[in-house]
């Protein structure tokens, strides 16, 4: 038991990932294909773990509901999304149900095409939109100049935006009278600021991502170095013993 | 009379050779008549085939050397052939302006002149419909001809023939191989220095020293820790690093007699989940605070997920929101309603372009490699810490490189660039 537990997983991380480092300088076709057929298997293993999780999923919400528990009747709502998808999927793309009766008027709108362009889309870019509100709490919460790096960050924000909209420029027409526009103004406004962008862009901000990318890359070699060699073991539960 | 090179090692001396031996073949007739029309056009002198380097097979370069002065807009066709004397088929164009040995380091080298062009042919044309593929282990003959702009054609009286096959390495990789056999060996002499001497220094990880301080609140205002895994896969290392932390908080968890719950995306991810936290209850000695329904599937969807985590959030109001692993978009989301809900924060993510959201908004933030490092310091473990130790001072040596490569290349010696540039 010990051994299906331990030994078994540790000896299969050590064959596939050998296997899988070796594999990235061997180009022929045998390694490649062998390679493409564990991403197979791999999402099999996937599929069938989706039943897990559909599982943990029901088994939550009939809890909720068995239990009464605050706002159960939500619950009630993911069995009528998913029975509803079902169905509708098992009736279009499917081909399952009632094939001699199409065309129907029911086939028109009681598709999963249907379903994902005027319920899943919405409700998708509805969550993506709150972005915008919550950058904008971020926003004032880090831009409140407390700190010297605070007040650098808030600096370097400002020249960004200002560099990458075109609301400088649309200011600058607007309310600078045409007596106030000297040269250096309006090449500060029109070029230096867009290079002051260009230049925290690509020198300090890329050095801090390059600088992090390498001790990412060393990290992540390293871990993979110790599930490897089964030096790593958390990820079997029990910690390295 | 042909070539047919099977063997690269080393590779520049094999196409030296090939070119040496690439001589003129009788069968196909330079028309010299159209040729002189071509006024100050050179038609190429030679022509090689050999394997493709580095591949998986079914590939052939052919090689010839440039014309000094082509007419503009003039191509060259390469010709095949599985007969010496035809019939012959369409490989492949290229411009007289097209790539030369040069342009692949990869293939040919650093080394390799600008005089010569190549191409690839993976397969030819039998008709203008259908085309064969190259076979493995098969002898294929190549000839060339020139087509000017005006539609006129030049055969080359020249061919030579090859085998395609597949490699066994890919020799543009050999830098990387090498640089990783020295990170492995470097790694696992820490590792044995780690093991005779096991009070290894690590510096102070302010992320991870708050992990217990988050889950004593918690446990002090008798509310749930909530642990989201970001949204890549079990393949991801930031996944596999978040499951090493999963794992020591369930423990701690467990010992505290407190809630967690493990949200998750990915059934596979879910899956192992589960039996990291059932684990590290048992390792605590506490199995019966164990519940199966705390590690939750939430939905594989991007925004589904972040929907379901919020609402939890927002409902239950935890303690603390450990945010592990590779986030997307959804990072802001969820950092900014476990702000609101008053939780403490702590998320580790090696995801760059969302750091800076968790840096303003969560109370502390594990970054890049420290999330890797994390199982080594949480548990203290002599073996792990060698391993995080000779990541350390693989870092250092990089450094090191990079300077001397800035310095070197400052004064025009880029051989240090070579050597770490990935062909």
């Amino acid at each position: 038991m010990l051994f299906l537990r331990r030994t078994f997983p540790l000896i299969i991380a050590f064959v596939l990932g050998s296997f899988g480092a070796a594999q990235y300088y061997i180009p022929a076709p045998w390694s490649q294909a062998t390679f493409r057929d564990l991403v197979y298997i791999s999402r099999i293993v996937w599929t069938f773990a989706l039943f897990l999780g559909m599982y943990s999923l029901f088994s939550l919400h009939i809890g909720r509901m068995r239990r009464k528990q605050a706002g159960w009747g939500y619950s009630g709502l993911v069995f009528a999304a998913f029975g509803i998808t079902f169905a509708a999927m098992a009736w279009n793309s499917g081909g399952l149900l009632l094939s001699p009766l199409r065309p129907t008027e029911l086939d028109q709108w009681f598709t999963v095409r249907w379903m994902y362009t005027y319920v899943f889309a919405p409700c998708d870019a509805t969550m993506f939109s709150l972005l915008a509100f919550f950058i904008a709490s971020a926003a004032y919460r880090t831009f409140r100049a407390r700190t010297p790096e605070a007040t650098i960050l808030l600096v370097a924000a400002v020249v960004l935006m200002l560099g990458r909209v075109p609301a400088l420029a649309m200011l600058y027409d607007i309310f600078v009278p045409e007596f106030l526009r000297t040269d250096w103004l309006t090449s500060l406004v029109t070029d230096d600021v867009r290079q002051l962008t260009e230049w925290l862009m690509n020198v300090p901000n890329l050095a801090a991502k390059r600088g992090l990318l390498l001790g990412v890359s060393l990290g992540a070699i390293a871990t993979s170095l110790r599930i490897i060699f089964g030096i790593e073991r958390s990820y079997l539960g029990g910690g390295g013993d | 009379m042909s070539v047919a090179l099977r063997h690269k090692t080393p590779l520049m001396l094999a196409i030296g050779l090939s070119m040496f031996w690439a001589a003129p073949k009788a069968q196909i007739e330079a028309d010299t008549s159209v040729v002189s029309r071509l006024a100050g056009f050179a038609v190429p002198a030679d022509l090689a085939a050999m394997d493709t380097p580095n591949d998986a097979g079914a590939s052939i370069t052919v090689i010839w050397s440039k014309a000094p002065t082509a007419p503009a807009k003039t191509n060259y066709e390469v010709l095949v052939a599985t007969e010496p004397h035809g019939p012959w088929f369409l490989g492949g164009k290229l411009a007289v302006t097209g790539h030369v040995l040069s342009d692949e380091p990869a293939a040919f080298g650093w080394n390799a002149d600008s005089l010569r062009h190549f191409l690839n042919v993976s397969e030819y044309d039998v008709n203008s419909d259908s085309s064969v593929a190259i076979e493995d282990d098969r002898t294929y003959h190549f000839g060339l001809r020139v087509v000017a702009d005006t539609d006129t054609v030049v055969f080359t009286a020249l061919s030579a023939s090859a085998e395609a096959e597949a490699n066994w390495f890919n020799w543009a990789k050999l830098n990387s191989l090498i640089l990783g056999l020295a990170f492995t060996a470097i790694t696992l002499i820490m590792i044995g220095a780690a093991r005779k001497d096991p009070n290894l220094y690590i510096r102070r990880v302010a992320g991870l020293d708050a992990l217990d301080d988050a889950l004593g609140r918690a446990t002090e205002m008798g509310k749930a820790t909530f642990f989201v895994h970001g949204l890549d896969g079990m393949s991801s290392i930031s996944t596999i690093a978040s499951m090493n932390i999963l794992s020591q908080v369930s423990k701690r968890v467990a010992q505290f007699g407190t809630t967690l719950k493990v949200m998750n995306r990915d059934p596979i991810v879910h899956a192992v989940s589960r039996e990291t936290v059932h684990e590290g209850c048992i390792e605590a000695g506490r199995p019966d605070v164990y519940k199966e329904d705390d590690v939750i599937f939430v939905a594989p969807d991007q925004f589904a997920y972040a929907a379901g985590v919020d609402g939890m959030i927002v409902r239950e109001k935890p303690a603390a929101v450990l945010l592990m692993g590779y986030f997307y978009a959804e990072s802001l989301v969820f950092a900014e309603t476990g702000a609101h809900a008053g939780a403490i924060q702590i998320a580790g993510t090696d995801s760059f372009t969302q750091l800076p959201f968790f840096i303003t908004i969560c109370d502390y933030t594990i970054m890049g490699e420290e999330l890797y490092a994390a199982s080594a310091y949480l548990s203290r473990e002599p073996k792990l810490m060698g391993s995080i130790k000779g990541q350390d001072l693989g870092k250092v040596i990089l450094l090191a490189v990079l300077v001397s490569g800035t310095v070197l290349a400052t004064f025009g010696f880029d051989m240090l660039t070579r050597v770490f540039t990935n062909l």
